[in-house]
């Protein structure tokens, strides 16, 4: 209102200042994604982790360009009878038989012992050891790794997909395709996770997988892939259909069916966004589990089949040497946790990062 | 003159966040006398919640600092130790918050949940904390207390979970009822009920009250005084009669503008008051309310203390323009803009 | 609540139908191929193959297929061809190891899960706190294998130190001591993974918790600190972790404790499943995965009951 007088101030200027006041000093809105990258930015330890990953997986990835150059064997390339030289002495890579004198008493030693990590001492070869075949640890670990990762991200890849299009149908359709949707992800969840696998697993790689057209070899690695991501589907579905429920009832969905938007649409321009940063997070943690299960599975025997190797083959088959040539087993066991570790500091960080207060989490298998 | 229970001096309350820190209080003052009820109204973000939160010290944490003194009988409440505290807690001060669905644990029975509160600071054995606990129930008006005691918080209707929670918070007589917005999340018809039952108890266990609430409209009857609140500070303080016949600020103006009265000529619309609180990390310079003020003038640039201007004593405001001005002004924002008056 | 429980009941069933017909669809249909040879296995012989398509009625009608299968299964006449023994009868033999590892372990994952997650919240940021959940986070990308394999390189008799034995099971009828013994290290690797990963669960429940209103409201009543974070924050985190504890404790129950059984040679079912796996052995597979889903969809459908029945709304109902 006008005022009389003294004043200067008019209501325009009062106002102009109140704009000036608003940018330089009130309250400043950003969008959640850049206030998300702002305190992942912030968080060292989470982003550190997610280097070692990044480099676990560039190593491994690289492996067939630089490893035999260092290793000068190839992966499967055996070499029983081989011989390094280290310090100017020949030792053979798998120790022959002797026999000592002990004591006035013929003594015999057994051969077949493979050398143990040789570190840099024998100018890169057999750096993490040798395994009974004389292959070389290291070169394997790294092609292991290739396997491993392939499967444990790509299974999660496949698996996020398809839970978010089942939540996403279920929770926008809601009443019979829901029900059927959440029972599909009950009958799942009734399986111990490890059971559903060597159950699917042992049967699938014995004639491998031939219907609808696809033909894939019980040997090829889709078969692990495709088991993993079946098995993990209720684990990233059932939060995600609870959100997109929860998001249903809300006013601007409803706005957007008055408007005459189709399911389509609404379920992936609308809903999808809002459980992007949940997504995010899931599929982050659920790598980890992945590439554990892939672990334990191709332990057991029905994961990835020889002679491809990953992580989990090279633990089993350092078990029954494992007395005298621990680090068969040692070196695949620490390359999985330090992989799995560092996703799940960085899954942490970007859950925290995404939402302080989140209440979206995994279940484990 | 009544005994004064409580005497708050330039309590300040700040709290250190991600985006800088947060100035939530920022020199408040009053004193509160027994059998008395003071009214604080504000906004959300004025500070009125975190004020009697901090009377309570449930505020205290790794990223809160507190200045000032809050002398509870002549005890600086801020000094003593948390575990100290627990024996103030309803037992000298009790308190009833805003959503009382929430507010009580749904998997313990209601008569379970004020025992507890009794058996907290007093030594009696469950019998007879049952037996005032029902008797409490029936003070506070739910029928059929010896039944209903047993029961679960889910089933009583909103308005009988206030009252409660009122009788749990009345359990230990404190000498202070603290009510942080008690009828915000309840019906209309039902708000009043429970402001009368506060004021009634007030009386029966001879306490003083603190009312925290948005809505002038609902204090005005059983406030002594009041103190409006905006961005952390007190605006304007004075006796409800004061306040709602001679307010001094035009926040104040605002607050009452937008409450519908019978006693002045129907607004084309209520008034709102423009704009939005300010970021209480980066107060605006000067007076805190000028940007959104429509009587804002050059001396605003100036922060104006907390003095009595008018000539009524203990009615006090924080705004340069002279008190003529005002009786003449205040008018056209309290009515919503039109130049005439009833 | 009695309706309820009717109803979960009913649930229950039909979920166990419905997994017996999965059970049938992994093995026989989704591989493709002539299930008969497949489950005659390595040893097939001609007479055996046809045997099998006759008992299990592989030239029948799929639903009829389905229901010899389960006749099979359910009376106890599946055979494994590789080696002749009864399924139902090895999965029986089984059974001791697999709950004596189970129920130590439960127990042990459980009590220190519930400590070090009350330990790291109530300290919350403080170094105990940053400890706890730097090794939970260790603990739970740890694979189970390795980890056993480490334990038993480290600590068991072949190994580095020998004070404990390496694997083997000792019924706890025959040598209680021994039984015990044999079975700390299998229970510790069991426990690792599930201690970090109930820590951080409570860990986060308890932080969600101690914000909610009624905890204000308990402070608010000048309650002391103990009895606020027992009788409020903790009965209502703990509530979580008792219904992922349930399917956890089914899960390793039902043979979801496989890896550890293997790596310390411990005969249990989850054991047997793994020697079925190495010889291409179908029947058996059947036999666990069958067993091992049903103890998840009946405990899950107690844990669901006992749930009803601790929070009084529903119980009231």
């Amino acid at each position: 209102m006008a005022t009389t007088g003294q004043e200067e101030f008019t209501l325009d200027t009062s106002a102009e200042l109140a704009v000036e006041e608003g940018r330089r000093g009130g309250i400043q809105g950003r969008s959640p994604w850049a206030l998300a990258a702002r305190r992942l930015r912030r968080n060292y330890v989470a982003l550190a982790f997610l280097a070692v990953f990044l480099l676990v997986v560039v190593c491994c990835l690289l492996a067939p360009v630089y490893s035999s150059h260092v290793s000068h064997l190839g992966e499967n390339e055996t070499n029983p009878g081989g011989v390094i030289v280290e310090h100017g002495k020949r030792i053979h890579v798998i120790s022959q038989g002797h026999t000592t004198i002990v004591n006035g008493v013929p003594n015999v030693v057994p051969g077949g012992v493979p050398i143990g990590p040789q570190w840099g001492a024998a100018g890169g070869q057999y750096i993490l050891g040798a395994d009974e075949l004389g292959r070389d640890v290291a070169t394997r670990l790294l092609y292991g790794g290739r396997n491993s990762l392939f499967v444990g991200v790509v299974s999660a890849a496949i698996c996020t997909a398809l839970s978010v299009v089942l939540a996403l149908v279920a929770g926008y359709f809601g009443g019979v395709v829901d029900w059927i949707i959440t029972r599909l992800f009950d009958l799942i969840w009734a399986f111990p996770v490890v059971l559903l696998g060597i159950a699917l697993g042992t049967a699938l790689t014995i004639n491998g997988f031939h219907h609808f057209g696809i033909n894939i070899s019980g040997q090829s690695l889709w078969i692990p892939t495709a088991v993993i991501s079946y098995v993990f589907i209720p684990y990233i579905g059932r939060p995600l259909r609870g959100q997109v429920l929860a998001l249903r009832q809300r006013e601007f969905i409803e706005a957007a069916v008055a408007q005459g938007a189709g399911a389509v649409r609404i379920m992936f321009s609308e809903l999808l966004p809002n459980i992007a940063s949940s997504v995010l997070v899931l599929f982050t943690l659920i790598v980890a589990n992945t590439i554990l299960t892939e672990a334990g599975l191709s332990f057991l025997g029905a994961g990835v089949q020889p002679p491809n190797p990953s992580w989990g083959t090279m633990i089993a088959e350092g078990q029954s040497k494992l007395a005298d040539d621990p680090w068969l087993s040692l070196f695949p066991g620490i390359a999985i946790a330090i992989t799995v570790l560092s996703l799940n500091v960085f899954g942490d960080g970007l859950r925290d990062a995404l939402d302080p207060r989140a209440k979206v989490r995994i279940e484990h298998p | 003159m009544a005994e004064r229970l409580l005497e708050v001096r330039d309590l300040k309350v700040r709290f250190a966040t991600e985006d800088g820190v947060v100035r939530a209080v920022d020199g408040v003052s009053f004193e509160l006398e027994r059998g008395k009820v003071l009214g604080i109204v504000g906004e959300s973000g004025s500070g009125k919640s975190v004020t009697a939160m901090t009377l309570m010290g449930l505020t205290r944490g790794i990223n809160a600092r507190f200045e000032g003194e809050v002398l509870y009988k002549g005890v600086d409440l801020l000094q003593v130790s948390d575990r100290e505290m627990q024996a103030y807690r309803g037992k000298e001060l009790g308190m009833i918050f805003q959503d009382p669905m929430t507010s009580l644990n749904p998997v313990y029975r209601i008569g379970e949940q004020i025992v507890e509160a009794i058996q907290a600071h007093e030594r009696v054995d469950k019998r007879a904390a049952r037996a005032r606990t029902i008797e409490l129930l029936r003070q506070v008006g739910i029928p059929n207390p010896e039944t209903r005691v047993d029961d679960f918080p889910h089933q009583f209707s909103g308005g009988m979970r206030q009252r409660a929670m009122i009788a749990m918070a009345l359990s230990c007589n404190p000498s202070i009822l603290i009510a942080d917005e008690p009828t915000t999340a309840l019906d209309v018809t039902i708000q009043a009920q429970i402001v009368e039952l506060i004021a009634r108890l007030k009386d029966d266990f001879d306490s003083a009250v603190i009312f925290i609430t948005h809505d002038l409209g609902v204090i005005a009857d059983i406030a002594d005084e009041i103190l409006v609140m905006y961005a952390g500070r007190i605006v304007e303080r004075a006796t409800k009669r004061d306040l709602f016949y001679d307010p001094q600020h035009p926040y104040t103006w605002g607050l009452l503008g937008s409450i519908p009265r019978l006693d002045r000529p129907r607004p084309d619309r209520l008034h709102t008051i423009e704009g939005s609180p300010p970021s209480l990390i980066n107060l605006p310079q000067g007076c805190t309310f000028r940007p959104r003020c429509p009587h804002a003038f050059e001396q605003c640039l100036q922060e104006p203390e907390l003095e009595q201007r008018v000539e009524t004593p203990g009615h006090l405001d924080r705004c340069w323009r002279d008190v003529e001005y005002k009786r003449e002004h205040r008018d056209e924002t309290i009515s919503g803009g039109t130049a005439q008056a009833a | 609540m009695g309706a309820f429980l009717v109803r979960r009941v009913i649930g229950m069933i039909l979920v166990l139908l419905a997994v017996s017909f999965i059970v049938y669809l992994i093995f026989i249909i989704i591989p493709g191929g002539d299930p008969a040879q497949r489950i005659a296995g390595k040893v097939a012989t001609a007479s055996n193959i046809a045997a099998i398509r006759k008992k299990l009625g592989l030239d029948q009608p799929f639903i009829v297929q389905w229901f010899d299968m389960m006749k099979a299964l359910f009376t106890a006449k599946l055979v494994s061809y590789y080696d002749g023994t009864n399924v139902v009868g090895q999965i029986e033999q089984g059974l001791p190891a697999t709950f004596s590892l189970c129920i130590g372990a439960g127990i042990i994952w459980l009590f220190f899960g519930i400590l070090v997650g009350t330990i790291s919240a109530v300290t919350a940021g403080r170094f105990s706190d940053r400890m706890i959940t730097g090794l939970a986070l260790v603990g739970i990308s740890l694979p189970v294998a390795w980890l056993g394999l480490i334990l038993r390189y480290l600590f068991a008799e072949n190994g580095v130190g020998s004070w404990f034995p390496d694997g083997g099971y000792v019924p706890l009828t025959q040598d209680p001591v021994q039984w015990f013994y044999h079975l700390l290290l299998p229970w510790l690797t069991l426990a690792v993974l599930f201690i970090g990963f109930y820590g951080r669960v409570l860990r986060s429940n308890i932080l969600d918790t101690i914000n909610e209103d009624f905890v204000r409201t308990a402070k608010a009543k000048g309650l002391s600190t103990r009895r606020i974070l027992i009788k409020h924050v903790l009965r209502a985190s703990l509530i979580p972790i008792v219904t992922l504890f349930g399917l956890d404790f089914a899960s390793v129950l039902g043979g979801g404790a496989i890896i550890t059984e293997t790596v310390y040679t411990l005969h249990g079912v989850g054991y047997y499943a793994y020697q079925a796996i190495g010889n291409i052995d179908l029947p058996p597979l059947m036999g666990v995965t069958l067993y091992g889903a049903m103890f998840i969809v009946v405990f899950s459908t107690l844990v669901d009951i006992a749930y009803a029945y601790l929070d009084p709304r529903i119980r009231l109902s």
